[in-house]
């Protein structure tokens, strides 16, 4: 099952990224796909072990690429709004920061990695560290206002005020 | 018309992105310690790089469509793969600079709370 | 609107010397990673804008494996100043 999986992914990967080499389906040529089998196989044979070491196949489901493909717009206005808070900071050099606690409750490996790339690269935030037992996760916050100082353990609305993130990750990773 | 929106918008893109890639290399200058500055570096060149790679995929479909050459819808979809590898790529990496940063004995400075410091000691 | 690639291409050469200040400067390691890793976003998206303005899809298959292998450098050194390695 690993094998068949790692080799779909990366002949899926290898077809995108040759497209519009050729004639065949009006994208790629016979030459490309021939190569890109011989490759894909290789790479499962090898590769298979390391790709679903968790023995976990939930991001089979084509459906959760679908989820993740949408997710991509509640992120990318959540990026914007970080990134016009964080000019205006580099601008004007006032920052505030400390690091807060964060317990999302996300149980899979996947799930807490998009959470934590979430939180990175949206409101002026930065995860330091994950704890692995409980999945809690430490983050960098550039402007701690007095309401999130005070509290033992933050919310996920002092983080992202626009879109639930949390929601969104867990229906896709979980 | 088509023509002007599209050249406007790409042209827009590419102001974008780089005002946002010279504010990160601006924040990574001014900024006090290594937390601060991860915000700048990650968040700005990130976000400068994905739209330089847009105005990049405006410009590929506009020769793509007039010239119907399928070079540069290759170009294209190269060009998505990059955005897809380097918002993945970038934010795991901070986040890795910065636990190394902890771990070696940094800490943040001027900083209001700091919750980690009570769990790891 | 191919000239416009190569002006790109010259202010974000610029940026990466400007990004070099921090590299030489930086008080401490993590500093200097940080930098690092400005440079190594800002050349891919240089190799990027040079693939483009070329109009060669080598540069922006060279940028594709660069990002992935500077990430595992970045995550390498990071490993070694945080006593994991």
């Amino acid at each position: 099952m690993p094998f068949i999986l790692t080799a779909v992914f990366a002949f899926i990967l290898y077809l995108i990224i040759t497209s519009g080499s050729g004639d065949v389906l009006g994208l790629w040529s016979y030459e490309e796909i021939i190569a890109g089998v011989i490759v894909s196989v290789v790479a499962g044979a090898i590769s298979g072990r390391f790709f679903c070491s968790n023995k976990n196949y939930r991001m089979a489901n084509p459906l959760r690429w679908v989820l993740l493909i949408i997710y991509v717009i509640p992120f990318f206005i959540e990026m914007a709004r970080a990134n016009l808070d964080v000019a205006m900071r580099v601008i004007t050099g006032k920052i505030n920061p400390g690091i807060v606690r964060v317990s999302p409750g996300l149980k899979t490996d996947l799930g807490v990695l998009l959470l934590a790339n979430s939180i990175t690269l949206t409101p002026g935030t930065l995860t330091v560290e994950v704890d692995e037992e409980s999945g809690d996760l430490f983050v960098h916050v550039i402007n701690v206002n007095e309401k999130l100082a005070g509290k033992e353990i933050a919310d996920e609305k002092d983080l992202f005020p626009i879109f639930n993130l949390v929601s969104w990750i867990r229906r896709i990773a979980e | 018309m088509i023509m002007f929106v599209t050249e406007a918008l790409f042209l827009v893109f590419i102001a974008i992105g780089l005002i946002f890639n010279a504010l990160g290399v601006i924040g990574i200058l001014r900024f006090p310690d290594v937390y601060t500055r991860l915000h700048a570096e990650t968040k700005m060149t990130t976000f400068g790089t994905i739209f330089i790679g847009l105005a990049a995929i405006i410009y590929c479909t506009t020769a793509f469509i007039s010239t119907k050459d399928g070079q540069y819808m290759d170009l294209g979809v190269n060009v998505i793969v990059i955005i897809i590898a380097l918002a993945f790529t970038n934010a795991t990496g901070s986040h890795a600079i910065a636990r190394a940063a902890y771990k070696s004995g940094q800490m943040p400075e001027k900083a209001v709370v700091d919750k980690l410091s009570e769990v790891s000691e | 609107m191919i000239t416009i690639w190569f002006m790109v291409a010259g202010v974000l050469s610029a940026l990466i010397l400007l990004a070099m200040v921090r590299l030489v400067k930086g008080p401490t390691a993590p500093d200097r990673v940080v930098a690092f890793d400005v440079i190594n976003t800002l050349t891919v998206g240089l190799l990027l804008v040079i693939g483009i303005g070329f109009e060669e899809l080598f540069f922006v298959e060279v940028a594709i494996v660069y990002a992935l292998l500077s990430f595992v450098g970045t995550l390498f050194i990071a490993k070694y100043i945080g006593g994991e390695l």
